[in-house]
């Protein structure tokens, strides 16, 4: 599983950072960076379904 | 006092300072949601819409070119004009602010607010509650909204500012003037925000002459834009803005979630047992009881979801309904701390995304986690004397616990 981000469609919310720590950070604004890179770890893959879940901007999408 | 005609329906005629709407909006909210119009219509306070579906809500916030923050206020002149004055040019950036010039206005500030520039303020929040709850605790009972939950934002906001924390009392006066009181009197409104104007005036001015070491006024009249120094208005403006934007809203907050668990032992319980729900727990009560209506001006006629929007008609953006609808939430009224999915919109969506939403947050939790440390078991004195403040922030004002 994979997950990317739209850079111009995330305002910032952060709730994917909360919901997945591990896997979500913030730039010097406060959007969303991406901390893993490549596969997301099995361990951590409902965690970011969660995270993706909660984004209110739909600004993250999972690929299988 | 402002005397309020009965609502006989509120699909055209909703009145958001109707009493039992203050009390508990859910349920009008629901049975406008649930009528053939689920965007609602009133004359009063001037007229506006008021949408009551989560999706609906997020497509007015994300839409900004159709739906502009001329004037954010939920009542008042809809063309967001100032009456004539000594502070007539200056407004409330970035809130207040349409693109192209929303970017910079709000690009400036964000750094300030990102997770890792508001992590030091964790350690004097704490400080701040413990000093709270010492002057209560032996006494066996607080009023939780007067004596805690006011108390906290202003400060933290106060040092953030670099100005003198023991105002506070001044500045939550000031801060109602404009929020509550001034909703519905706008000579109370113009005066605060006269007393608020002049009070940066002459924060500026001393930054101007002494400027001070990592102090955010002084920085923010430092920035420049395409080469020129920022205007003194945009930092008057801002100064304004994260006085209004940042006290009353947590506070209201912090409140309503301590009205919350004084209600629910098992809450309390859960979150003893399981520290780690805590993050995803400030979200589901940041969920349940968002503080936050804001407005917008719509730009140019429009049909919205059937209803005929005209030029200049005000449109509410009610952040409470939004999050308590049935078609996004299960079981909306209920708070579910561990909720799988919760895509609230306490702090709106879009480009206005609240900038504060990272020290709002880290108050609300320090706030609970201080107070359920100290006072892990109480509960309300008497339901029946807690009042609350609503219209464009809503949360408690007055709430008595015992413990
Ligand atoms: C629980 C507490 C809070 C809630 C629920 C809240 C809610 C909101 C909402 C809904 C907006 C969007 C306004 C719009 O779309 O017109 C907003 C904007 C804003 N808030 Fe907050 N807020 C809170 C606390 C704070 C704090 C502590 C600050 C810090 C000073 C703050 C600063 C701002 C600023 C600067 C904006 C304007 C952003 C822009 O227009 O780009 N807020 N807030
Ligand atoms: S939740 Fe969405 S909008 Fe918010 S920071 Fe994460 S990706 Fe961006």
């Amino acid at each position: 599983m994979k997950v990317t981000l739209d850079y111009d469609a995330c305002h910032g919310h952060q709730s994917c950072a909360i919901a997945a720590p591990e896997v979500f950070g913030a730039d010097d604004i406060g959007n969303a960076v991406i901390l893993v890179e490549g596969e997301i770890p099995a361990e951590l893959e409902a965690k970011t379904r969660r995270a993706v879940g909660n984004c209110p901007e739909h600004a993250l999408t999972i690929e299988d | 006092m402002t005397t309020i005609d009965p609502v006989i329906d509120p699909t055209s005629d909703y009145d958001i300072f109707d009493p039992q709407y203050l009390l508990d909006p859910f349920p009008t909210i629901e049975q406008i949601r649930q009528s053939s119009c689920p965007v609602a219509h009133t004359e009063r306070w001037g007229g506006s819409w008021m949408p009551t579906r989560y999706a609906d809500i997020v497509a007015v916030a994300q839409e900004h070119d159709v739906f502009t923050s001329r004037q954010i206020l939920v009542t008042g002149p809809p063309d967001g004009q100032e009456p004539e004055g000594a502070y007539a040019g200056v407004a409330a950036p970035p809130i207040s602010s349409d693109p192209p010039e929303h970017h910079w206005h709000r690009r400036l500030i964000l750094p300030f607010f990102a997770p890792q520039a508001v992590a030091k303020y964790e350690h004097i929040t704490r400080d701040l509650c413990n000093e709270l709850i010492d002057r209560f605790i032996d006494n066996g009972e607080a009023d939780s909204a007067a004596d805690y939950a006011q108390q906290i934002p202003v400060r933290v906001i106060a040092t953030m500012l670099g100005v003198p924390t023991d105002m506070s009392d001044t500045f939550t006066g000031w801060v109602r003037g404009v929020r509550e009181a001034g909703l519905v009197d706008q000579e109370v409104r113009v005066a605060a925000r006269g007393n608020i104007l002049g009070f940066f005036f002459e924060q500026v001015a001393d930054r101007q002459a002494n400027p001070r070491e990592d102090d955010l006024i002084t920085t923010l009249l430092n920035s420049e834009i395409d080469g020129q120094k920022v205007p003194v208005e945009y930092v008057m403006g801002v100064c304004n803005l994260m006085l209004v934007a940042g006290v009353d809203t947590t506070w209201s907050s912090i409140g309503a979630s301590l009205w919350h668990l004084a209600q629910h032992p098992e809450h309390r319980q859960q979150l003893r047992d399981d520290p780690e729900l805590w993050p995803a727990a400030v979200e589901e009560l940041l969920r349940a009881y968002a503080p936050v209506t804001m407005a917008r001006i719509v730009d140019r006629d429009i049909d919205f979801q059937g209803c005929p929007m005209k030029a200049g008609d005000r449109v509410l953006m009610s952040f409470p309904a939004a999050n308590r609808d049935p078609e996004q939430f299960e079981n909306p009224n209920e708070v579910i701390f561990d909720r799988e999915h919760n895509r609230h919109v306490a702090f709106g969506a879009g480009i206005h995304r609240c900038a504060g939403s990272n020290l709002a947050r880290l108050e609300l939790r320090v706030a609970l986690q201080t107070w359920l440390e100290r006072i892990p078991e109480f509960e309300l004195a008497d339901p029946s004397t807690v009042t609350w403040a609503g219209g464009q922030v809503r949360g408690t004002r007055i709430a008595k616990v015992k413990f």
